[in-house]
């Protein structure tokens, strides 16, 4: 942990932990309350109970690696899901 | 403090019958046949829980020196092979999924999401009655009022990276220094806003064997070091398996007019606490244990298994119960009072 910071990890297929000092806070500046020394923030946009993690990703087999993403590199996969999602795109 | 159960058979009775006296005075060489169902036997369960609950929280009027007797835990070791012996023939043809530190979380993943049981939580969702969701909590009353304390017990076979994840979890699951959000108080103040019994082991005698199978695995996983690895496992499944079925129960209650706080808390706690404890327990604590002791890999992944299995053959033996309208809770004066 370094001194005095926040630390956020990604985790695989999952949300985003963040442990240390830190404040959550909305774009008005009001404190989001949270419990405990962790928090889980929802990564994958299907929680009902956002901006935290209720483990929906997994309802929704959703996948995400833990690493970066290397926009240079998309995968076949990636790739033909981008597509899916254009063709989708209302309008 | 609890009193001592009712024996339901003749193991039961012997342990019950000699914790009644000093310690010393079991009698040697009792005789543990194989039951017919070494997985929710009443009489092997209770007899075992019995042995467990005084490293736990003990029974009023039994002498604790009873806890580390060698006639008692002589006898107690018999027991846990059969139940481990029950454990390894019902997973007999499974196969631990391939995996390395950097992939435990895939393969407990995998795990979960090859259970094919069915749904407790969603039937309570949709259908179930405030009844049913009333016995579901008496049957997770003997674990959920001692919630964490049988993964405690892997502390200090842990160090470095996963002794820390498994603290980070356990201190939220004792509220984090405030006794008030103890989640096991969190699980009292539910039963009493269902007009449940809260106090520890209070319905014991109405709970059979395969609901005491699925607190003696954890107990037996937890007090023995070999099994360090299957306590890890257990403790990251709990945890990924425990988000979306909690909103489903606080939803449940919910929709039959429980509506107080105080009674959904529980639920609705273990729905974020749990989104953050599962990512911690499958990567920092499962492969973390896999990255200092590799040959752990399979142990975790077992007792991952054995807690998929159990919980199956529990939550199905309350739905086709509640299908053909019997009765899941073994009948006692209180559990009548219950159902009243």
């Amino acid at each position: 942990m370094s001194a005095g910071g926040a630390r956020i990890t990604p985790y695989r297929d999952g949300p985003l932990l963040i442990r240390g000092t830190f404040t959550l806070a909305d774009q008005d500046g009001n404190d989001i309350a949270f419990r405990g020394q962790t928090v889980a923030l929802c990564r994958c946009g299907r929680s009902r109970q956002k901006p935290f993690c209720d483990g929906m990703h997994k309802a929704t087999n959703w996948r995400a690696a833990s690493a970066a993403q290397d926009p240079h590199a998309a995968t076949q996969d990636t790739a033909s899901r981008f597509v899916r999602e254009r063709d989708s795109t209302p309008g | 403090m609890p009193v001592l159960p009712t024996p339901r058979g003749p193991l039961s009775a012997t342990v019950l019958t000699a914790l009644r006296g000093a310690p010393g005075s079991l009698p040697a060489g009792t005789d543990v046949p194989t039951p017919g169902d070494a997985l929710a036997d009443d009489d092997l369960h209770l007899a075992l829980y019995a042995c467990y609950e005084l490293h736990y929280r003990g029974f009023d009027g039994v002498d604790e020196r009873w806890e580390w007797d060698p006639g008692l835990v002589a006898l107690r070791a018999t027991l846990e092979a059969v139940f481990e012996h029950g454990l390894h023939a019902a997973l007999d043809g499974w196969t631990p999924p391939a995996a390395d530190d950097t992939t435990m979380d895939l393969a407990l993943r995998a795990i979960a999401d090859a259970d094919d049981s069915p749904s407790l939580s969603r039937h309570l969702e949709r259908h179930g009655t405030l009844e049913e969701f009333k016995q579901v909590v008496i049957h997770r009353s003997a674990y959920q009022l001692k919630e964490a304390d049988p993964h405690s017990w892997a502390i200090p076979r842990l160090a470095g990276g996963p002794k820390a994840a498994l603290i980070e979890i356990q201190a939220d699951e004792y509220g984090g220094g405030d006794p008030a959000r103890m989640h096991a108080r969190l699980f009292a103040d539910t039963m009493e806003e269902l007009g449940l019994d809260p106090a520890y082991g209070a319905y014991v005698d109405a709970l059979p064997g395969a609901t005491l199978a699925t607190v003696n695995l954890m107990s037996m996983f937890g007090l023995h070091r070999r099994h360090r690895g299957a306590i890890v496992g257990h403790l990251a499944l709990f945890e990924m398996t425990s988000s979306i079925p909690n909103r489903r129960y606080a939803t449940a209650l919910r929709r039959l007019g429980v509506r107080a706080p105080r009674a959904t808390e529980f639920y609705d706690e273990h729905v974020t606490a749990d989104a953050v404890h599962e990512n911690v327990a499958a990567v920092d604590l499962a492969g973390g244990l896999v990255r200092q002791e590799p040959a752990l890999k399979d142990d975790i992944l077992f007792g991952a298994r054995a807690l998929v299995e159990l919980e199956g053959r529990w939550a199905t033996m309350l739905l086709e119960a509640w299908a053909a309208q019997q009765p899941t809770l073994r009948s006692t004066p209180r559990a009548e009072a219950v159902a009243a």
